[in-house]
């Protein structure tokens, strides 16, 4: 009995240091996944998710520093592939996924003071001084930096609009819940 | 006027009458014969064991059902519970104790299906895991068999009697009705260094109609394998399955026994005695723990009868029927991912066919 | 033999459902009073969205043209009625989505004064791609549901040395016979059509598939064919998806599309029989594709049967022509297999509508889905060949390119799985939703690049700009500078002159 009970304790005692060893030694040394995670990002650098910009939030994700549901013009989408290259679990239905939003101008306010053209990240939105500006909808990534700027509050985000060649069936699985 | 639906509802907008409501009901139809013919040819105390294991496999599902707070239906909601109580029952020595049915037929909903997700979840066959931990449980109670003895025929238990069978166990006074399968006799004689020349003699009697020792559902060959025709017919199961089942069995038995007809039985009653018809058209083809495609059907039911056969004749039960679905269940899903069918357009392997050679 | 068979039957593809095509085939073809609007939508095929060229206000004749086609994919738009354009806006798409869809609306005069057409007089001495310009000059689409402008198709099959037309009478759908009603009353039409797209693609010979429930058809499309012996009728086997391209050029042929390829590859062309009627139309009356018969059938229908229409007539007012028995529980454009369901009867009738289906509740009625049993019914059922049941299981939990490793994209929509289900799992629902994520997430990728490629070029733009104000400045201040140091060299030697001059 206690034959058996000292065999086996000493047996896991070998193999978890043996395991413990190999960790050690025979660790990677660099972490190739943060390229991969900054692939995932939107690459937008528009900060919402309280780094400088998606390299940095990438770094911080590799580090589990941050949690995967950071970055918001992701979409669930993102935070899906991220969970699933991390190996994290994560409540989906948690994650607030409004469908991916957009800037739009509201003609009759803006007054094209040009503030947000500035500090647009991929040059969506277009307008000279004292012209109304307009968002290029295909080039907004949906980060929202604009609506701070804006001196009249005439920029809003807004879902993309539904169109048939958008349109997809909804799963029958959230039919039925 | 103009009229709103909510949410669309894809094509198409048109479905069968199919259910599994139905599947079950006509399954348990074919099946009724082959244990009716069970019900006389083991009197009272068959009935009362079918009828607990049963109740006993329904009981474990509306248990189980409750707990997860699933709607559990009608009495015997789609069926299926009922059914793999009712295998289990079919499987079972016919004078079992009540206590055998009522944990197998629990065992078999409880931890042999709900546990994996309810229907159409379970990797394993439930009623031959209750099976086989009946048999590995409690090895005495599951291989007591009796010899015929028809209802209301002379010294056969009335009602009363037949409940205080299975509720107190056989009496000392009826021990001469005990008695062995064609598969365990033959077993233990060979284990006891008797060749099958001399043993024959005593050999229970292998009568093809089905009254002979055995467990209560299984032994009216005929009959089982009617209903399996019959479900044939009702495009309900394909002949792959069984006839690769009862084919695995039949050839190394043939193989076997024209070698050494001394030690091995002949292809006949392997292939009429035990749970082998039973289990090529009732177990085997078992939607859920099957594969799907043909081929892999075949595969899988030529798995089932070899090892069937090698471990009624190597191993050390006599009966294998259970273990060699159990095993091939677990292989099924390795069957599945290598031998899906042949897609339009694209070759055995998937790949896109090559113009000029269609 | 029928016992043995009943058994060992070979597996095969396709379902049996319920045709239920009678009596609404049987009746004559009704002629629908010309309404007094009709919706003519802008996207009534496959590919780019016509472009109008009518003003509101503008009086248009029947078959004029009022919105030309955009795009190498595109087909134009014709008035199918004669009267006055009342608005460019926004209708109902027949889409399961119920989205908006622009359209022009015509307030018809009653007259229906046809436009002066240009009829081909011997079209078999014109040049092939003469007939493929007419074709696509009359906004012909394939009119079996696919909607994909058949001149484009035209070309492809000329281009890939077609051999063999394949005219496509097979209307496997249930409730459906348009098909059926053409080939009963116009057989000459839809041979004569037939033998046009056999010119315009150098096919030798036309196969016609008509499935064997339709004798009536078969009948006169042999009467109409006896003295053109490369048009060959072959009745097929009734069984869903006959009339899919694919199962029908095997059926036909033997041949089998390859995956990766187009019928024409294998040196065959589909075309249904009502576009081969079109065609007969575009070419020998000059006529534009501005009418079509169309199958109103169903529980909830009083007077079922098919009817003659201008394109762009609002649903409502085909069913109140037809009558109703009782308020339909669901309205299907198309057949009950594949239709669109569609959300209110304010819907017009676009090229491609073989059918309205306005069923009653019993019809309507889908049990409630359950658990999947692994009966393997929808593999015996899938004429791709498909694991219907593995697909819908990783689906379920969101792995598409689980699914896709099953061959998701082969799959073809008929709804033979989701029909035989037992537990009426909404399989094809299961796989459209897949296949439009999987859509989705590809357009995803595609906008994150942009996205990365557009901050990258502003950041260089940025950098640049620094650089160049940099650069500027730095010009400006050496100029500056330069100046300076000019102007002192200057004050220098003057001094120096000056001193020179003082000394």
């Amino acid at each position: 009995m206690l034959f058996s009970v000292g065999s086996l304790a000493l047996m896991g005692l070998a193999l978890g240091s043996l395991l413990g060893a190999a960790a050690r030694y025979l660790a990677v040394a660099e972490n190739p996944i943060e390229a991969e995670l900054q692939a995932m990002l939107p690459g937008s650098q528009c900060g919402q998710c309280g780094y400088v910009g998606c390299a940095q939030a990438a770094v911080a994700l590799a580090k589990g520093e941050a949690p995967v549901t950071l970055c918001p013009p992701g979409g669930k989408a993102t935070v899906e592939a991220l969970a699933a290259k991390l190996g994290v679990k994560v409540d989906l239905s948690t994650v607030s996924d409004d469908g991916p939003r957009i800037a739009f101008v509201s003609e009759e306010i803006c007054v094209g003071c040009c503030r947000c053209s500035k500090v647009c990240p991929t040059d969506a939105i277009i307008g000279a001084a004292k012209q109304i500006h307009n968002v290029i909808r295909e080039a907004c990534t949906g980060c929202s930096g604009c609506i701070d700027v804006c001196p009249t509050e005439a920029l809003k985000m807004n879902p993309i609009p539904v169109t048939l060649q958008h349109w997809t069936w909804p799963s029958p699985s959230s039919a039925h819940n | 006027m103009s009229q709103g639906f909510s949410t669309p509802v894809a094509a198409p907008h048109t479905t069968t009458s199919n259910s599994p409501d139905r599947i079950m009901s006509l399954v348990m139809l074919t099946l009724a014969p082959a244990t009716l013919y069970g019900f006389w040819l083991y009197g009272w105390p068959s009935i009362y064991l079918w009828l607990l294991t049963v109740s006993a496999a329904i009981l474990g599902e509306k248990l189980c059902l409750r707990l997860m707070k699933q709607p559990t239906g009608s009495l015997i909601n789609d069926g299926s519970a009922a059914l793999t109580g009712w295998l289990l029952a079919a499987s079972l020595p016919p004078w079992a104790p009540w206590w055998v049915g009522i944990f197998g037929g629990m065992f078999a909903t409880i931890l042999g299906k709900q546990i994996f997700g309810g229907l159409g979840q379970n990797l394993f066959n439930p009623a031959m895991v209750a099976r086989v931990a009946l048999l590995i449980s409690f090895p005495v109670q599951m291989t007591i068999w009796v010899s015929p003895a028809p209802l209301f025929s002379v010294g056969a238990p009335g009602p009363i009697e037949g409940l205080l069978i299975i509720l107190r166990g056989i009496p000392a006074g009826l021990d001469a009705v005990t008695s062995a399968t064609t598969l365990g006799f033959v077993k233990t004689e060979l284990s006891r260094g008797i060749n099958l020349l001399e043993s024959v003699a005593n050999t229970p009697a292998l009568s093809f109609f089905g009254a002979r020792t055995g467990s209560l559902g299984e032994t009216a060959a005929w009959l089982i394998a009617a209903g399996g025709f019959a479900m044939m017919y009702l495009r309900i199961i394909t002949w792959h399955i069984p006839l690769a089942m009862l084919l695995g069995i039949a050839l190394p038995a043939a193989i076997m026994h024209t070698i050494d007809p001394l030690r091995y039985l002949d292809m006949t009653s392997h292939v009429f005695s035990g749970a082998a018809m039973l289990g090529a058209f009732y177990i085997a083809t078992d939607y859920v723990t099957s594969p799907n495609a043909p081929r892999g059907q075949l595969i899988f039911g030529f798995g089932c009868g070899v090892l069937t056969y090698v471990i009624r004749t190597w191993a050390g039960y006599p009966e294998g029927v259970a273990f060699a679905v159990l095993l091939m269940n677990a292989v099924t899903p390795i069957i599945d991912t290598y031998f899906k069918p042949r897609i339009y357009g694209r070759d055995q392997k998937g790949r896109p066919i090559q113009l000029g050679n269609s | 033999m029928g016992l043995i068979s009943q058994f060992f039957k070979t597996p095969s593809w396709g379902v049996h459902p319920e045709d239920h095509k009678r009596p609404a085939a049987d009746a004559a073809l009704r002629v629908l009073p010309t309404p007094k609007q009709v919706f003519l939508p802008l996207q009534q095929h496959v590919g780019g969205a016509a472009r109008p060229i009518v003003i509101v206000g503008q009086r248009v004749l029947k078959g004029q043209l009022i919105a030309e086609a955009q795009g190498n994919i595109s087909a134009p738009i014709h008035a199918s009625v004669s009267g006055t354009i009342s608005l460019i806006g926004d209708v109902t798409a027949p889409h399961p989505s119920g989205l908006p869809l622009r359209a022009i609306r015509i307030d018809a005069d009653g007259e229906d004064k046809w436009i002066d057409l240009e009829p081909a007089a011997d079209p078999f001495s014109l040049k092939p791609e003469e007939i493929t310009r007419m074709a696509a000059k009359a906004g012909v689409v394939g009119l079996g549901g696919a909607t994909f402008p058949s001149a484009v198709k035209f070309a492809l099959g000329k281009r890939l040395k077609v051999t063999s037309l394949i005219v496509n009478g097979g209307e496997c759908e249930p409730y459906l016979s348009s098909d059926d009603r053409i080939m009963r009353d116009f057989p000459e039409q839809v041979i004569d059509g037939a033998r046009l797209i056999m010119h315009a693609i150098g096919a030798i010979e036309a196969l016609v598939g008509i499935e064997d429930n339709k004798p009536e058809a078969i009948a006169a499309m042999r009467e109409a064919a006896k003295s053109f012996p490369e048009v060959k009728i072959r009745p097929v086997p009734s069984r869903y998806p006959m009339g899919s391209d694919k199962q029908l050029i095997q059926t036909l042929t033997g041949k089998e599309v390859p995956s990766d390829a187009r019928a024409a590859e294998v040196g065959v062309l589909v075309h249904n029989v009502s576009t081969c009627a079109s065609v007969h139309k575009a070419v020998r009356l000059g006529q534009p594709l501005v009418e079509r018969i169309v199958t109103v059938n169903g529980g909830a229908v009083a007077k079922p049967g098919n009817i003659f229409l201008p394109l762009g007539t609002m649903i409502n007012e085909i069913l109140d022509f037809t009558g109703l028995v009782e308020t339909p529980a669901r309205l299907i454009l198309g057949g009950p297999m594949m239709g669109t369901p569609l959300a209110h009867n304010r819907i017009p009738i676009v090229k491609g509508a073989s059918g309205i289906l306005a069923f009653n509740a019993a019809e309507a009625l889908i049990p409630e889905a359950g658990p999947c049993i692994r009966c393997g019914n929808c593999t015996k059922a899938c004429p791709m060949g498909l694991l219907p049941l593995e697909m819908a299981a990783r689906i379920r939990a969101h792995d598409f390119e689980g699914a896709e490793s099953y061959a998701l994209s082969d799959c073809i929509a008929c709804g033979c799985c989701a029909y035989v289900c037992p537990s009426h799992i909404p399989l094809v629902q299961y796989f459209s939703h897949a296949k439009g994520e999987m859509y989705a997430a590809e357009r995803t990728k595609l906008r994150t690049e942009a996205a990365k490629r557009l901050a990258e070029a502003k950041i260089a733009r940025i950098e640049r700009e620094n650089r160049e104000k940099q650069e500027a400045a730095a010009k400006r201040k050496a100029e500056r500078e330069a100046a300076k140091a000019a102007a002192a060299q200057v004050s220098e030697t003057s001094a120096e002159t000056t001193q020179g001059v003082t000394l």
